[in-house]
């Protein structure tokens, strides 16, 4: 096992050497380096597209989940998953475009529509986790003289927690990869570089767009791992 | 106390009504504990979660300690009330000291007050509050998950306790052990507790009452003794077992079928003395005792006809003693063990206080059939 681990480690560091080599070695870093000034700008748009975006699905997707999940609702909430779930199956740029055709042109349509793509998986994760919390434990709850609100506090949101991270995890993962389009509508974000890039037929200049992007989906997942590691409560939480 | 007045519960499903309680009527005194004993679907449960509004009821009253439970709002009563369930139920995402704290925190007590009574609860449990109260659920053994949720009905110490098959989901060893623990404390507590099980050994070891249902309706309730003696029906005959007359075994301590100020002698005692005793108490054995009396062994009544000297000089290694404590379950297995018709009888620290023997158990047993059979005679 161990001589398997240093060789898959030799293989790695020797593959990113030999990756740094062609990479000088082809120019394509002094060409990144030329762009340096746009990839900055672009990339605090993009962040600030995802920020809006995201933190909207999610500001409006758990309160959505909960209301969904409530006894009172089941009686709808399938139907409305389902009216959801069809909501996802237009593809984002079909979004787009449908929202640039409603809203015109700019940063609102854009989010619009990201919000959109990102929402679907932040309630059904809410709903899925709030509804998969064991009835026994409600029951306890419920037993114990806890009103309803209290139990939605201090049993369900923490028992689903994990599940409604993952949701969130994913939608920005989606968000942070659809951004790019909203270029499309005039939406700015680092699609700008990617959309020229490909139109000019400038490889160098879409790399100049998409490895940012590739690394800050990476980097928002990365830190969602984190948050989802420290918030969670330990007995609930199976990372550790 | 608790008492139930004509409690019914009726279902309205897509196959038809189903009652699930029908005019359920007792009474269960304070400081005991009433077992709900029947097969599933029998309603017994049905009938514990209408003492707390779990299920509310169709008709009929609740009382505690007197008072119309429907006086107070569903969320003060079930404060007041300890809850164990049979699937446990403690919140994985608090730590064990916060399943404990809950309902102290819902009746306002300051922090520091119920993290005290969290680490005293868990040191009755037998668990060391140091190691436990931080851990979550899921760092615990089943056995360890059920004194911790008996702790948390507890916390608030609520003179009810409603508890659903509490002890169903640990291993039969374990359950034993709880069993007995919880016993030993109620002793201590005095809680008027509500138990369901479908476990008549439970039953019978833990009840002080056992209410027996079956289809929903209460079929007998009464004293353990009584219910494994003197079923209502067939149904509970069959339902207590063909072996309810051991059962009882379990009821009854040594103490109270050994007899009393039992004869014995000493070391120094001569073997006449010996013998004349023991034609004097009707018996073929006698045992010798030490100078402060603890039971030393056993002189025969064969031996002291044909031998001279002291008792000390002639008596056997005691086979097996019984503490006082045991039920007759105990006494009547070392019986069969060593194979002997009598036991000598021996507090915690070996002192002498009886005998028991296998006549006198069958014939205790058996006084409440003969009470019945002379009862009916005259």
């Amino acid at each position: 096992m161990v001589t398997v681990h240093s060789l898959n480690r030799l293989l790695l560091f020797s593959g990113v050497f030999l990756l740094g080599i062609w990479a000088h070695a082809s120019g394509i870093i002094d060409e990144l380096l030329f762009y340096w000034g746009d990839i900055v700008f672009l990339s605090q748009q993009h962040i600030v597209l995802t920020a809006i975006s995201g933190g909207l699905a999610i500001l409006i997707g758990v309160p959505l989940g909960v209301w969904l999940s409530r006894p009172k609702m089941r009686r709808y909430s399938e139907s409305m998953m389902q009216a959801l779930n069809v909501g996802t199956t237009i593809p984002t740029l079909a979004v787009l475009a449908l929202s640039m055709s409603w809203l015109g042109i700019g940063v609102i349509p854009a989010i619009f529509a990201l919000w959109v793509a990102s929402l679907l998986p932040i309630v059904r994760n809410t709903y899925t986790g709030l509804t998969s919390v064991p009835g026994y434990l409600k029951e306890a709850a419920n037993g114990m003289g806890m009103r309803p609100l209290q139990i939605l506090w201090q049993v369900e949101l923490p028992n689903a927690l994990f599940v409604i991270f993952a949701g969130i995890r994913t939608a920005l993962a989606i968000n942070v990869g659809t951004v790019p389009l909203a270029f499309l509508i005039g939406g700015g974000g680092l699609g700008e570089l990617i959309f020229s890039g490909i139109d000019l037929n400038m490889p160098g200049m879409m790399l100049a767009g998409a490895i940012p992007t590739a690394l800050l989906a990476i980097l928002v997942d990365f830190m969602m791992g984190l948050l989802a590691y420290g918030l969670i409560p330990r007995g609930v939480n199976p990372l550790r | 106390m608790i008492r139930l007045e004509n409690l019914t519960k009726v279902f309205e499903t897509p196959g038809g009504t189903i009652v699930a309680a029908d005019h359920i009527d007792m009474e269960v005194p304070e400081g005991e504990i009433c077992i709900l004993l029947g097969p599933s679907g029998c309603g017994k449960t049905t009938t514990l979660k209408m003492i707390n509004r779990i299920i509310p009821p169709t008709s009929g009253k609740v009382f505690i300690g007197g008072k119309d439970t429907t006086t107070y709002d569903t969320v003060t009563l079930r404060r007041n009330m300890g809850y164990v369930i049979q699937q446990i139920g403690l919140f994985p995402n608090m730590t064990v000291e916060e399943n404990i704290c809950v309902v102290p925190r819902l009746l306002g007590w300051d922090g520091a007050r119920a993290k005290r009574r969290a680490a005293e609860l868990l040191e009755m449990m037998a668990l060391d509050s140091a190691v436990f109260l931080k851990r979550y659920p899921k760092e615990l053994s089943g056995g360890q998950q059920q004194r911790v949720g008996v702790a948390r009905a507890l916390a608030a110490d609520p003179p009810v306790m409603l508890m659903d098959e509490p002890f169903g989901a640990v291993d039969p060893i374990n359950r034993e052990i709880i069993q007995d623990e919880f016993l030993k404390m109620q002793e201590k507590l005095r809680k008027t507790i509500m138990f369901v099980s479908h476990d008549i050994d439970e039953a019978v070891k833990m009840g002080d009452k056992v209410a027996i249902f079956r289809a929903g309706k209460l079929e007998q309730f009464d004293s353990p003794d009584n219910v494994l003696a003197h079923p209502a029906n067939s149904f509970i005959a069959d339902f207590v077992g063909g072996d309810r007359t051991l059962k009882r075994l379990r009821l009854v301590k040594v103490s109270e079928a050994m007899n009393p100020n039992a004869p014995c002698v000493r070391a120094e005692d001569s073997l006449e003395k010996a013998a004349s005793l023991m034609a004097e108490h009707d018996q073929e054995y006698m045992v010798m005792v030490g100078p402060r009396g603890r039971a030393r062994g056993v002189v025969y009544l064969s031996v002291a006809r044909e031998k001279r000297g002291t008792c000390g000089e002639h008596h056997f290694g005691l086979k097996a003693t019984v503490n006082v404590r045991e039920d007759l379950r105990t006494a009547v297995s070392l019986m069969f063990s060593h194979d002997v018709a009598w036991l000598a009888c021996v507090d915690e620290e070996g002192f002498f206080k009886g005998y028991i023997t296998q006549r006198g158990i069958t014939h205790l047993l058996g006084a409440t059939y003969r009470d019945v059979a002379e009862g009916s005679a005259a």
